[in-house]
């Protein structure tokens, strides 16, 4: 029996090989992905992304258990964290705080290692995801490494991204750069019951404000004005991150977490912007398939020595890399 | 999203799951080997402690493993990794190499190797032994 039809019939030894051979990019795994692309897009992607220590991992074990309680969905979890850049291994220990879920077969947990991936997801997460949509889960929540400000992957990714926070984990300018926060479409302020959790509340706020410049009503020399608002229609199709305070220990917030996530997908759903994402992701994936081939075809078709030629010339100077490229992609330097 | 620089088919890493089975709450030696085993290029799956046979059954499962190294520091070593085998064995996965660590009488050694667990190691076990044993047990 082939993997695919494994996978369609419910098997969870063929669905955990067939993830290692996804995950290495081995031929069956690719043909397996082929026969199973139709049967995606069924799934709700949600993505979590946050820095490290933020909770991130009780959080989804949370979230997970909620689900599992009140809708009695099928969940895959994707935990993804960092490979050394010096040995390849890994350490992945997302695991340890999702042991609640252990023993529910409606939960699927796979830990994958980032292996040299830089934008918070590895390489193979995206299809990883999908093996998971058309093996009938649910929904599928993707945890990133913990991230920085610039891992923003997971954004392209899910259909709903929340985005953890904890309180004392920097100022309101921390809030206002560009990055991680921008691709929130919930934000979630976890260990709520730590100190500094207004101000990290405020500081979130003050941001979605600074961002939402239709919402803002400012003084000038004492006097009330408000900034013209947007179109009516436009305001229906404007999605405001909620902030959510959560104490993923103790699953406090996690009821109102899920509601929340509920209306975001409604909100996509009724904007068309389910469509657009759709969209946008499987273009990116395309294009990233394609930069791959031509990549391989120019290996190929490069003759052999001028690449090497072409990099020493580079190195001593001689010729910009600019001007080396260009060479080389016109077949000048054979 | 990265180029893949090299080819297309990435090299295939040894996948370890490290689980602590049992009562006690020692996993000093638990953490140690997973650190050595990620040094030596292994992706290593880290559970945590108190662990149920069944647990670390499933989760060998569900990240398709190709060995399970347990740490049991609490004598119960004779009747929880018969048991993690029966589990694995009844979800299909016999070929995982079972690796052991712990304190381990020399009666039980041989009969755990007889059972078909691949090594055991005991305190001050060189972790350079542990990774060569591993990477001669799993095949590329």
């Amino acid at each position: 029996m082939t993997f695919s039809k494994a996978i369609l019939e419910g098997d969870r030894l063929a669905l955990a090989r067939l993830l290692t051979k996804v995950e290495n990019d081995s031929q069956e795994g690719r043909d397996a992905l082929m026969e199973l692309f139709p049967h995606t897009g069924r799934a709700h992607l949600i993505g979590v992304t946050g820095a490290p220590g933020t909770g991130k991992s009780s959080l989804v074990n949370q979230l997970a258990l909620h689900y599992r309680k009140t809708e009695n969905k099928r969940i895959a979890i994707i935990a993804v964290d960092p490979s050394s850049p010096f040995t390849g291994g890994a350490v992945l220990g997302d695991r340890v705080r999702m042991r609640d879920l252990s023993g529910d077969s409606g939960v699927f947990i796979r830990s994958m290692a980032s292996r040299g991936s830089l934008g918070g997801l590895a390489q193979a997460t995206a299809n990883i995801t999908q093996v998971f949509d058309a093996a009938g889960f649910d929904i599928v929540i993707v945890e990133t490494v913990g991230a920085g400000q610039s891992e923003v992957d997971i954004a392209r990714l899910a259909h709903t991204t929340l985005v953890v926070e904890a309180p004392g984990l920097g100022d309101d300018i921390q809030a206002i750069k560009a990055g991680i926060l921008e691709i929130a479409d919930i934000l979630v302020v976890n260990k709520a019951d730590r100190p500094g959790v207004e101000q990290t509340e405020k500081a979130l706020k003050t941001m979605l404000e600074l961002a939402h410049p239709a919402e803002r009503v400012f003084k000038h020399h004492g006097v009330t004005m408000s900034v013209s608002a947007p179109k009516r229609n436009e305001a229906a199709k404007m999605w405001i991150p909620p902030i959510q305070r959560t104490i993923s220990t103790e699953g406090a917030g996690i009821p109102e977490l899920a509601d929340a996530i509920a209306r975001h997908v409604a909100h996509l759903t009724s904007s068309g912007e389910w469509a657009d994402r759709e969209r946008t992701r499987l273009e990116v994936e395309l294009e990233a398939l394609i930069r791959q081939g031509l990549m391989n075809r120019f290996r190929e078709e490069v003759a052999a020595g001028a690449y090497e030629k072409a990099l020493e010339s580079v190195i001593q100077r001689k010729m910009s890399p600019l001007e080396a490229a260009a060479s080389l992609m016109n077949g000048r330097l054979k | 999203m990265t180029d893949n620089k090299t080819s297309p088919e990435q090299e295939r890493k040894i996948r370890v799951l490290v689980a602590k089975p049992g009562l006690d709450g020692h996993d000093r030696g638990a953490k140690v080997i997973a650190r050595a085993l990620r040094d030596a290029g292994m992706e290593v799956i880290y559970t945590g402690l108190r662990q149920t046979p069944e647990m670390i059954a499933e989760a060998a499962l569900q990240e398709d493993v190709d060995v399970v190294g347990l740490s049991v520091l609490s004598g119960a070593h004779m009747a929880l990794t018969p048991r993690v085998m029966e589990l694995l064995r009844n979800n299909g996965q016999e070929h995982v190499k079972i690796f052991i660590g712990g304190i381990i009488p020399d009666e039980d050694l041989r009969r755990l190797m007889e059972m078909g667990v691949t090594g055991v190691y005991g305190p001050g076990a060189n972790t350079e032994n542990i990774i060569r044993d591993i990477k001669a047990a799993v095949p590329v």
